[in-house]
């Protein structure tokens, strides 16, 4: 579904964020992608949907080639791809309402979006997002109103309402309480499988990473450094990735984890497929 | 250096020693100026006139009370081409202010080096030049009256309005636009989903406060003759109709207590 190739990117102040980055996302994989601040993580999906211009190399989703492509093309793709924002981005003075439609802002026309004149199919698939992340009741709340879980929902579906082929998720839980992080990352998870999307989730937290995702890829200094199974994540891979630290507390945390929340785990699992299954 | 060694301990002080040095003579030389410039305006100032000011002042009370209330009827027209000017004016200017302001924010102009130099020129020019100024060159371009007032308080807020807003616009949360790009939206849409409603009540701010201003400056344009109830104040000076004076005052003081009042609720209701 997206294939990265090459991809390189350096910052007007000379700085290099991207060192010539291979990746293949397949159909219905959802990938984290872990890797310390600076590592490039952000750079890497916005240079993507080009919120960030990448210096050199291709980028692929589907046939289509995204890094050369015209401002109307462009916008076209960007339909194709939902994004989703660590610090939720969504228009907080406007109703939820109003920022799950801005996700179909591609498909209409100037005039209809302003006057809020969005086709009576686009209002029901809003109102039937909104109640599958239980927040059909909010619709006409502002924005600014709502708790942090409860906005990154909104931009769930602002994002899914684009009917994407691919979710590029940028630091989805950075700014929520633990529990409520959990529930972003299953609910992200499930919705990827029902739909069959391919995702890609820049995540720091290495332990959420390891309980909902099935592939995951380290980010070092601009470049891969680890692309594997969440249970081939060594001490020895995680100092590649982040330093030197003692990343066994860490390790040992994920599996307590896993015992304590059989739930959690059976969750992963159903979304994320068994070891082994095709994706 | 803040922070000086001394036997091994760490001494921290806010400025070092030369830094402290140079703030006492920069005190030193402030006063010093204040007290030459205080004897320069003592000597050309006509001391007799002031020591007499405040008998002159008694006086001029004295023959302001009571105000001459039958002169209201009058006035009521002169009070509303006041409020007019000040609305119709201030229309004028956020209608102009708002494609100004969005050449001028660096985030949403067209171009940076060509059209942001003149929308910022736009503003300075506005900016620059006083109401009162805008409307006795008016007076003389388009002869006196109300449509003069309405244009010079019309000029002369452009630069203001377009100025705040450019400033709220530059200050936006830009990651909301962000998403907004990338739901594949145009430059119209990011605007009127991303941008607009993040500067709405920097702009309903804006605007009841510049019209709230222009009441006040609207009282003198008819100093000049551009309409309004400056021009019955100016005539009441001159033929030294003081009870009509202090009538006029009142009614502007009550007109401002107003506009101070219905802008505020404005701006509550609308933020």
């Amino acid at each position: 579904m997206l294939r990265i190739e090459n991809l390189e990117k350096r910052y007007q102040t000379g700085d290099l964020a991207l060192k010539s980055v291979n990746l293949e996302v397949p159909k219905g994989q959802v990938m984290a992608l872990i890797g310390p601040s600076g590592a490039g993580k952000s750079t890497l999906i916005r240079c993507v949907n080009r919120l960030v211009e990448p210096t050199a190399g291709k980028v692929f989703l589907g046939d289509l080639e995204l890094a050369h492509l015209g401002s109307s093309a462009l916008r076209r793709a960007r339909t194709r791809m939902g994004m989703i924002f660590q610090e939720y981005a969504l228009v907080e003075r406007l109703s939820v309402m109003e920022n799950v439609l801005s996700g179909r802002l591609g498909y209409v026309g100037f005039w209809r979006s302003y006057l809020r004149k969005f086709p009576q199919s686009d209002i029901d698939e809003a109102f039937n997002l909104l109640q599958r992340v239980g927040l059909d009741h909010m619709a006409d709340k502002r924005a600014d109103e709502l708790s942090g879980g409860q906005r990154q929902r909104v931009g769930i579906c602002r994002a899914l309402i684009q009917n994407p082929d691919l979710l590029l998720v940028d630091e989805p839980t950075a700014s929520l309480d633990p529990k409520t992080s959990r529930q972003i990352m299953r609910l992200i998870c499930e919705l990827c499988e029902e739909r069959q999307l391919a995702a890609i989730i820049n995540i720091h937290d290495v332990l959420l990473a390891q309980m909902f995702t099935r592939r995951i890829v380290g980010l070092q200094l601009g470049a891969i450094v680890y692309d594997g199974p969440p249970d081939q994540l060594s001490p020895d891979v995680l100092t590649q990735i982040y330093g030197e630290e003692d990343w066994e507390a860490t390790i040992e945390a994920t599996k307590d984890l896993d015992e304590d929340e059989a739930d959690v785990l059976a969750v992963a699992e159903k979304v994320i497929g068994r070891p082994g299954a095709p994706s | 250096m803040p922070t000086r060694d001394h036997n091994g301990s760490k001494i921290w002080h806010l400025r070092s020693t030369k830094h402290q040095l140079a703030v006492w003579f920069g005190w030193l030389l402030g006063v010093a100026i204040f007290v030459y410039c205080w004897r320069l305006i003592s000597d050309k100032t006509i001391w007799f006139f002031v020591t007499d000011a405040p008998k002159q002042a008694a006086d001029m009370a004295s023959r302001m009370v009571p105000p001459k209330w039958s002169y209201m009827d009058v006035l009521w027209g002169p009070v509303w081409d006041t409020i007019n000017i000040a609305t119709i004016g201030t229309m004028i200017a956020i209608v102009i202010a708002v494609p100004v302001a969005f050449c001028a924010a660096r985030n949403t102009t067209p171009s940076v080096h060509f059209v942001r130099p003149v929308a910022l020129f736009i503003i300075v020019a506005s900016r620059s030049i006083n109401s009162l100024i805008w409307a006795l060159m008016l007076v003389t371009l388009i002869g006196p009256g109300v449509l003069a007032g309405v244009i010079a308080i019309g000029l002369r807020s452009i630069g203001f309005c377009a100025k705040l807003l450019y400033e709220a616009i530059e200050e936006i949360d830009h990651s909301q636009v962000e998403a907004i790009i990338a739901t594949g939206a145009s430059r119209g849409q990011q605007l009127s989903f991303g941008i607009v409603p993040q500067i709405m009540p920097a702009f309903a701010g804006i605007s009841v406060f510049r019209w709230d201003i222009n009441i006040r400056e609207s009282t003198v344009l008819g100093l000049v003759g551009a309409g309004g109830i400056g021009l019955q104040l100016d005539a009441s000076i001159s033929t030294l109709a003081w009870t009509q004076v202090s009538l006029i005052l009142l009614v502007i003081l009550a007109t401002v207590i107003v506009s101070e009042w219905v802008s505020a609720k404005i701006r509550h209701a609308i933020i």
